[in-house]
């Protein structure tokens, strides 16, 4: 009954999306305030009933419900109850679902933070979401319904993969898709502004701090994703550049052009077809991401019963979706007008570069991505392309990025002087080149110049770092007056902060990218119980492997103790756990986590099978600075999140002035 | 039309033109480096009398090896095309039974011992045989999927051309379908056997 109820409640959101969205788009077009009104309310409407639907599917899940089909095949009886919630969007249809719950979310959230807004705008941006909404409501109830009865009902669930019952499953997913599917936000404001001409400076202040929301949440949710892909995967690595990773990245990539150049139009009016398109292309890719990941165009890990409707499907709404609002902007775009002027350097051809390099590097990537397929097309062989030309394109483009980092805040608006800004920065530069260089005896590992990468890297994480910290430094000074530093400091306001913090995150995820690419340590050695091995000046001694009984799983759990001069230091508990429902078995790595380090440790294969008592080949890795990757990714997206609660965009009341523009 | 920005929905007809052919491509088919390799050498328990299975048994003969298993939903599709190329005598066909337990997901193989495991396994391919009819000149049981591993099987069903020298001809990924049969199959075993 309750699974027959979220159906229901699905198709009901149906016909109210699309009314919803053809009548406020048209209302707003024809200046009829009655249909305008229908945008708040209708969509209001539609996030109710998806979160209905939601939550009924989540209930199949708690309750056990094997008749339906999708909760038979995610889920069991004796998986846990955090797992049965998070399970939901663990296969297609449930992911979808959530797709479309965040969707309709933020369509909700547009409309009781909008109040600033023309009427007109308004009921564009909820109709563009709306819209976009019903398309994939069609997806769902034509090709991935998740409520379809199983009959007769199974007695019991093939259970999750066990690969995925882990706490990254329970927060990665949502947070890349609020990610994912906040962009549409930007995208709707853009594609509102296209249509009734409004393309200025207060659009873009409007659509930034939604903008910053949907980037923050995406690199959190990139961030989790790799965490978990670290520790889960067990192989240490911590990106990968396959297909599934790329489609979250390319938003990514996109998404930070588009905050950068939302910048440039909110505060000078210039850049501003550039951003709507940037705006429309980072809502595409995240289309597209889907599509990739959804179609099984790429790689697909499922049966070969995989649906070739929903591939067609995906490509007709990308078609609907992007080519539309494409072709609204080629129409649309010429008349806009150019905005203010800008000499060569200055603050704004500077984020022009920003936002250039970042574009060439999201093409590189959807080129990566997309060439297997393309060679396949073409019917010249078949090929897949790795982390080697991702790593051989990506990182030469992004070098001289990092160095604009740290110019980019010194740089005025539209006229900088170049002889001014080296002056000002010239130690600051200098500092970051000389600075490295005690760091190599510290890990007297290589000498200087032998690795040009790694010490080009160094130095760039601490030029980002220095400049930052300069500019940060000279900006309060110049507000201190006669105060003290730090209460001139705290006045500043949150943006000035968030770009700070943010940059830094660059410098620290830089940093550890750097250094552990350049000094992790890997053994893989047989080791019986009261073995000792060592890596760099850490010891590591085996205490074995016992037999433990988890909630649905058995593993064999082993005990390693990482020695500090002969003292046990810390225990480490590497698992191989055998799922009842499942014939592979899954191998968990126990990490001891550190700013300065991580030690990895897995339990490969016993030598003997049956005596897993005994000699064991086992894995140790050594990491240093491998958090600094995941916490420079957390401190970007602090910087968003602080540069989003800016008082400027805390527009409570109404502007006086719009009235709905034809 | 002098519009500066004509250029992108030209990219994007491209960028939808390349993912509609995408489309209509198999991701999985993937040419297998066994292709004109020598079949790699296992030794496996027949089902029907345990006798062991070995493929030089076979040298002197064209042969099939079709992977395939009960809790595959394919190879029920395929099964019939089996069963009728049997009739026509073209050659031998030699199933080889891929982790029958532990490949189903339903199924606790971990709490089975390995003689449950051989019998289950059987009992289950039997049933199946017996009720969809035995293309197969014989089976064998490769429990552990470790025969599986040699020859690179990547999902069931998968079907092998072995010539009389014992050399990999072709290989087929996914379920026979009667086109596949008819375009692929059957045209290299006729120039095999001449």
């Amino acid at each position: 009954m309750i699974p027959e109820l979220g159906l229901f409640s699905l198709i009901l959101a149906l016909p109210v999306a699309l009314c919803t969205g053809v009548l406020s788009l048209l209302g707003a077009q024809r200046g009829r305030p009655a249909w305008i009104a229908l945008a708040r309310p209708g969509s209001v409407a539609l996030a109710f009933l998806v979160g209905v639907a939601y939550l009924c599917l989540t209930w199949a899940f708690v309750q056990n419900d094997f008749s339906v089909l999708y909760v038979a095949r995610q889920s069991s009886s004796s998986l846990p109850i955090v797992y049965r919630v998070a399970g939901v969007w663990g296969g297609h249809e449930g992911s979808l679902l959530l797709w479309l719950l965040m969707l309709t979310g933020w369509a909700a959230l547009v409309r009781f933070y909008s109040r600033a807004l023309p009427d007109g705008l308004r009921a564009r941006v909820l109709g563009v979401l709306c819209l976009v909404a019903a398309g994939f409501l069609l997806f769902i109830l034509l090709t991935s319904n998740p409520f379809l009865r199983l009959i007769p009902g199974a007695a019991e669930g093939r259970e999750l993969n066990p690969m995925l019952q882990d706490p990254g499953l329970v927060i990665h997913p949502p947070l890349l898709y609020m990610g994912y599917v906040g962009f549409s936000v930007a995208y709707a404001f853009a594609v509102a502004a296209l249509m009734s001409g409004q393309l200025d400076a207060a659009w873009a202040r409007w659509s930034r701090p939604w903008t910053l929301a949907a980037w923050v949440f995406l690199t959190l949710g990139i961030a989790v994703g790799s965490w978990w892909a670290y520790y889960e995967l067990g192989w240490g690595g911590w990106w990968f550049w396959d297909p599934v990773e790329n489609a979250s990245f390319m938003p990514w990539l996109a998404g930070t052009a588009l905050i950068h150049s939302l910048t440039v139009t909110e505060k000078r009016g210039s850049f501003k077809n550039w951003t709507a398109l940037l705006a429309v292309s980072t809502f595409s890719l995240s289309l597209l991401g889907t599509f990739l990941v959804r179609s099984g165009v790429l790689t697909s890990v499922h049966a070969f019963a995989s649906d070739p409707a929903r591939g067609v499907f995906i490509l007709a709404f990308l078609v609907a979706v992007i080519g539309a609002s494409l072709l609204l902007f080629v129409w649309r775009a010429p008349r806009m007008g150019l905005g203010g002027r800008f000499a060569l350097v200055s603050r704004e051809s500077l984020l022009l570069a920003n936002n250039f390099l970042l574009v060439v590097a999201t093409s590189a990537v959807l080129l990566g991505t997309l060439y297997p397929l393309i060679v396949d097309a073409l019917d010249v062989g078949k090929i897949s392309v790795g982390a080697p030309y991702f790593n051989a394109v990506f990182v030469p483009i992004m070098l001289p990025l990092l160095f604009l980092i740290g110019v980019g805040p010194f740089a005025r608006w539209k006229q900088a002087s170049a002889a001014e800004i080296a002056r000002r920065l010239r130690w600051t530069l200098a500092l970051a080149i000389v600075l490295p260089i005690p760091l190599y005896s510290f890990f007297e590992v290589e000498l200087i110049g032998r690795r040009p990468l790694l010490n080009l890297s160094l130095m760039l994480a601490l030029w980002i770092f220095l400049s930052a910290g300069r500019h940060f430094i000279q900006q309060v000074r110049a507000t201190q007056g006669g105060g003290s530093f730090i209460a001139a400091a705290l006045k500043q306001p949150l943006h000035f902060w968030g770009m700070h913090i943010a940059h830094v995150g660059v410098a620290v995820f830089v940093a550890g990218v750097a250094i552990v690419g350049a000094y992790e340590a890997e053994k893989s050695v047989k080791m019986a119980p009261g073995d000792t091995v060592g890596i760099n000046h850490y010891r590591f001694r085996f205490l074995g492997v016992q037999s433990i009984e988890g909630p649905n799983y058995q593993a064999l759990r082993g005990e390693m103790a990482l020695l500090e001069n002969d003292r046990v230091e810390r225990r480490l508990f590497p698992e191989k756990r055998f799922y009842h429902r499942s014939a592979m078995p899954m191998t968990e790595a126990a990490i001891d986590a550190g700013l300065w380090r991580d030690v990895y440790v897995v339990l490969d294969e016993p030598i003997d099978r049956e005596r897993p008592d005994d000699e064991w080949v086992v894995r140790i890795y050594v990491k240093p600075l491998v958090d600094w990757i995941w916490g420079g990714a957390f401190l970007m997206a602090l910087g968003g999140l602080l540069a989003l609660l800016d008082r400027r965009y805390r527009i409570r009341r109404r502007a006086p002035i719009q009235e709905i523009r034809v | 039309m002098n519009n500066r920005y004509l250029w992108i929905p030209v990219a994007f007809t491209l960028l939808v033109v390349l993912l509609a052919i995408g489309l209509t491509r198999d991701p999985r088919e993937i040419p297998s480096p066994l292709i004109d390799k020598p079949a790699p050498e296992f030794t496996l328990p027949r089902l029907d009398n345990e006798q062991p299975f070995a493929p030089e048994d076979m040298a002197g003969h064209a042969w099939l090896l079709n992977v395939w298993a009960s809790w595959c939903a394919s190879c029920r599709e395929e099964h019939p095309l089996l069963v009728d190329l049997a009739r026509q005598n073209l050659l031998p066909i030699v199933g080889l039974n891929y982790k029958e337990v532990r490949g189903d997901l339903s199924l606790d193989a971990a709490k089975l011992t390995p003689e449950a495991e051989k019998r289950e396994a059987a009992a289950r391919a039997n049933l199946w045989l017996a009720a969809r009819g035995d293309p197969y000149t014989l089976s064998v049981l490769d429990l552990d999927g470790k025969v599986g591993i040699d020859y690179g099987v990547y999902g069931v069903p998968e079907t092998y051309l072995i010539d009389k020298d014992g050399i990999i001809r072709f290989k087929h990924i996914g379920p026979i379908t009667p086109k596949v049969l008819k375009d692929k199959l059957l045209p290299r075993i006729a120039q095999l056997k001449r």
